[in-house]
């Protein structure tokens, strides 16, 4: 089972400038959170003290209740994954060495490890007889941003970090990266925290949003709430006014508002968002689209989604 | 097809004729006395033919030609100088005298120079791959001991030093071996970890290094100068001091000057190395729960350890010839040959010290230059 993440009264001070200033939350075993924020907020320097890259000056990260400053950092580290931008992988060991660093410092047998390198190969759709014994140089850039995530997950941790995971990334590549991590994260129950300084990542993949200013937590909720009920200018300013009724509409799922009814038109899919349904409205000229499975979802029944005041009342 | 001129071809060719016009050795009545010239075609009764036929090699480089046959030009002209040196010493040196002397001469030299370019040249071309390079290396150490131990330089001036003083030579080489590698294990022993910690110490690289530099800038003659004293009077006045080897002459000294100069190249290339390891794979080594000992020896050194060789290669290539003043202060090794022969103005002496060192310093140069190169391409899996 996932850990709970809280994350209590933490602060980081260099030479009396505090880069993370008081900042507590709790993230449910299982969710994702994102934390947000411009460069410099402190949003890094948070992520990194949760596995004491960074020591915080005073406050406390409990993993399920437990203070994790009662174990040395290199032992709580191994239990958590990380992963970050630019992958980080070591150039001079191949894939299947680079997965296996975690599981190698945990003692793990040979086989135990070869299995799961291969499963975790797999399930990141490189084939194992294929990529094993690579080098990094040899991979593309998405490539060795999944044998980066692979590596961290790859002692099974409850819980894993991610600094700009997908930051070095062009942007098709960067959309099939987070479909996928979402997908991977659902499956294996991982709790995950995330750093972005892009709220479209932060929307798309979290379920709770940290907006971090200055080294302080500006506010923390679901990203409906952080678009419809921005706590502070800066947090509207983050979202961008021109984005925020598409960011809304990504929340929502095409068959949450489906209708019974018939369009004309090629279906959109169940779990295609309703901004990808608005989108296929706007470019076929449609005032409705079909919905795979039944129902179609209207132009009207869109615009109202994309208001806040709609989201309030719901 | 119209063939084409080869422009490094062209000056070897230069070097080469200009050698072959000069005088291939020096017959001298006895060591000290300035000696008489001799081309190569008068040194030798068949001396003529076989200078036309190493000119026409080097004309023949001239023309644009497969490496392969420079490089059996190349090396078949080298074998011929050599043996043209020990015939026309045989040839010269009158039965019965042991006074009379056959050096090699500028001409000598300059032509086998050009022909020693043609066959880097024409290796140069081949562009081998690593133990190809690796064979070639053993190959030419090979011939040259071949050479030596067969008899036909006997009659040379050098050789007949050398025979001369065998078991002191020998003794003298361990000396030189040890000077050059021993400072260069010191050296790794204090500069590797000085430079781990300097990497870890950002403010202290600033202060360490200046000192080092300062060092490296010292005139190793002054060097030696200084440490006389200081040692002199650690050696008499610390009790156990001259027991444990510390003297203000001798191989004391020698060591540690050469110690001193190796520090700045290993340090610098220790912290060149580890600062050069891209930030994002530390930053997940740690990130993963490396302890900071298996960041050190898991990721950083073997990622700087191309840098790290190359540092090696530096200061053993610099000590081998360092040592040579070694030989100013009684610390023995090659140098107490040099410093002997321009005592004596025996310059056969000089060489006998010289002519080793240079060849040390080349092949230790060449090894590590293929174990650098090896270990920066790495193969998989290692």
């Amino acid at each position: 089972m996932s850990d709970m993440i809280e994350i209590r009264n933490l602060t980081k001070r260099y030479d009396g400038v505090a880069a993370v200033d008081d900042v507590s939350f709790t993230v449910e075993a299982g969710q994702i959170a994102a934390l947000v924020g411009t460069s410099g907020s402190g949003k890094t320097t948070l992520l990194r003290m949760i596995n004491r890259l960074v020591e915080p000056t005073s406050g406390q990260v409990l993993i399920d209740a437990e203070d994790t400053h009662n174990l040395p950092g290199y032992l709580l580290r191994r239990r958590i994954g990380y992963a970050i931008q630019g992958h980080g992988l070591f150039p001079h060991r191949t894939v299947a060495q680079n997965i296996a660093t975690v599981p190698r410092l945990l003692g793990w047998t040979a086989d135990q490890i070869r299995d799961r390198v291969d499963e975790l190969l797999t399930l990141f759709q490189l084939d194992p007889a294929a990529f094993r014994d690579r080098m990094p140089h040899e991979l593309s850039g998405g490539q060795q941003q999944r044998v980066g995530v692979a590596r961290a997950l790859a002692a099974k941790p409850d819980l894993l970090l991610m600094d700009e995971p997908f930051g070095a990334l062009d942007p098709v590549i960067r959309a099939k990266a987070q479909d996928d991590l979402r997908h991977i994260q659902r499956q294996l129950g991982t709790t995950l925290i995330l750093v972005t300084h892009d709220m479209e990542e932060a929307v798309t993949l979290g379920d709770r949003i940290a907006v971090m200013d200055k080294g302080r937590l500006v506010q923390y909720g679901p990203p409906s709430e952080i678009l419809t009920a921005p706590a502070t200018p800066f947090v509207r300013d983050l979202i961008g006014m021109r984005e925020r009724p598409f960011h809304l509409l990504s929340l929502t799922p095409a068959h949450a508002i489906a209708v019974d009814g018939d369009a004309p038109g090629a279906p959109i899919a169940r779990d295609a968002s309703l901004r990808e349904a608005l989108a296929e409205c706007l470019w076929s000229g449609r005032s409705a689209v079909p919905v795979e499975g039944g129902g179609i979802v209207t132009l009207a029944a869109l615009q109202a989604h994309a208001a806040p005041t709609a989201r309030a009342a719901e | 097809m119209h063939a084409r001129l080869d422009r490094p071809g062209l000056l070897f060719a230069a070097i080469g004729l200009a050698g072959l016009a000069l005088p291939l050795v020096q017959f001298k009545p006895n060591r000290i006395v300035l000696g008489e010239g001799m081309t190569l075609a008068a040194a030798l009764p068949l001396g003529m033919p076989l200078a036309l036929l190493l000119a026409a090699v080097l004309v023949a480089g001239c023309w644009r030609s497969s490496a392969a046959w420079r490089l059996i030009g190349a090396v078949g002209a080298l074998v011929g100088l050599v043996l043209a040196l020990g015939g026309s010493a045989g040839h010269l040196t009158p039965p019965d005298n042991t006074l009379a002397r056959v050096s090699p001469s500028t001409g000598f030299w300059l032509t086998g120079l050009a022909f020693a370019l043609m066959l880097a040249d024409a290796i140069g071309r081949m562009r081998p791959s690593l133990p190809v390079r690796w064979l070639l290396l053993a190959v030419a150490v090979g011939l040259v001991a071949v050479v030596l131990a067969s008899g036909i330089l006997d009659g040379v001036s050098v050789m007949r030093e050398y025979a001369a003083r065998r078991d002191i030579f020998l003794r003298e080489a361990r000396a030189h071996l040890f000077l050059a590698f021993g400072s260069l294990g010191l050296a790794l022993l204090v500069g590797l970890p000085l430079g781990v910690a300097l990497h870890q110490a950002r403010r202290l690289r600033g202060p360490v290094l200046s000192v080092l530099n300062i060092l490296q800038t010292i005139p190793s003659l002054a060097l030696f100068g200084i440490m006389i004293p200081i040692f002199g009077w650690i050696a008499a006045n610390v009790p156990g001091a001259a027991q444990a080897g510390v003297a203000g002459i001798g191989v004391f000294p020698a060591l540690v000057a050469l110690f001193l100069y190796s520090l700045l190249p290993v340090v610098s290339n220790t912290l060149t190395g580890l600062t050069g390891v891209n930030p994002a794979t530390r930053e997940a080594a740690t990130g993963l729960g490396l302890t900071s000992t298996q960041v050190l020896t898991w990721v950083l050194v073997p990622l700087a350890l191309p840098v790290l060789l190359a540092a090696v290669r530096i200061v053993l290539v610099q000590n081998i010839g360092l040592a040579v003043i070694a030989g100013l202060i009684g610390g023995g090794g090659f140098g107490t040959f040099v410093f002997q022969g321009l005592n004596q103005t025996a310059m056969d002496l000089v060489l006998l010290g010289a002519l080793p060192t240079i060849a040390l310093a080349l092949v230790a140069g060449i090894a590590l230059d293929l174990l650098v190169e090896a270990t920066s391409r790495r193969p998989k899996g290692t």
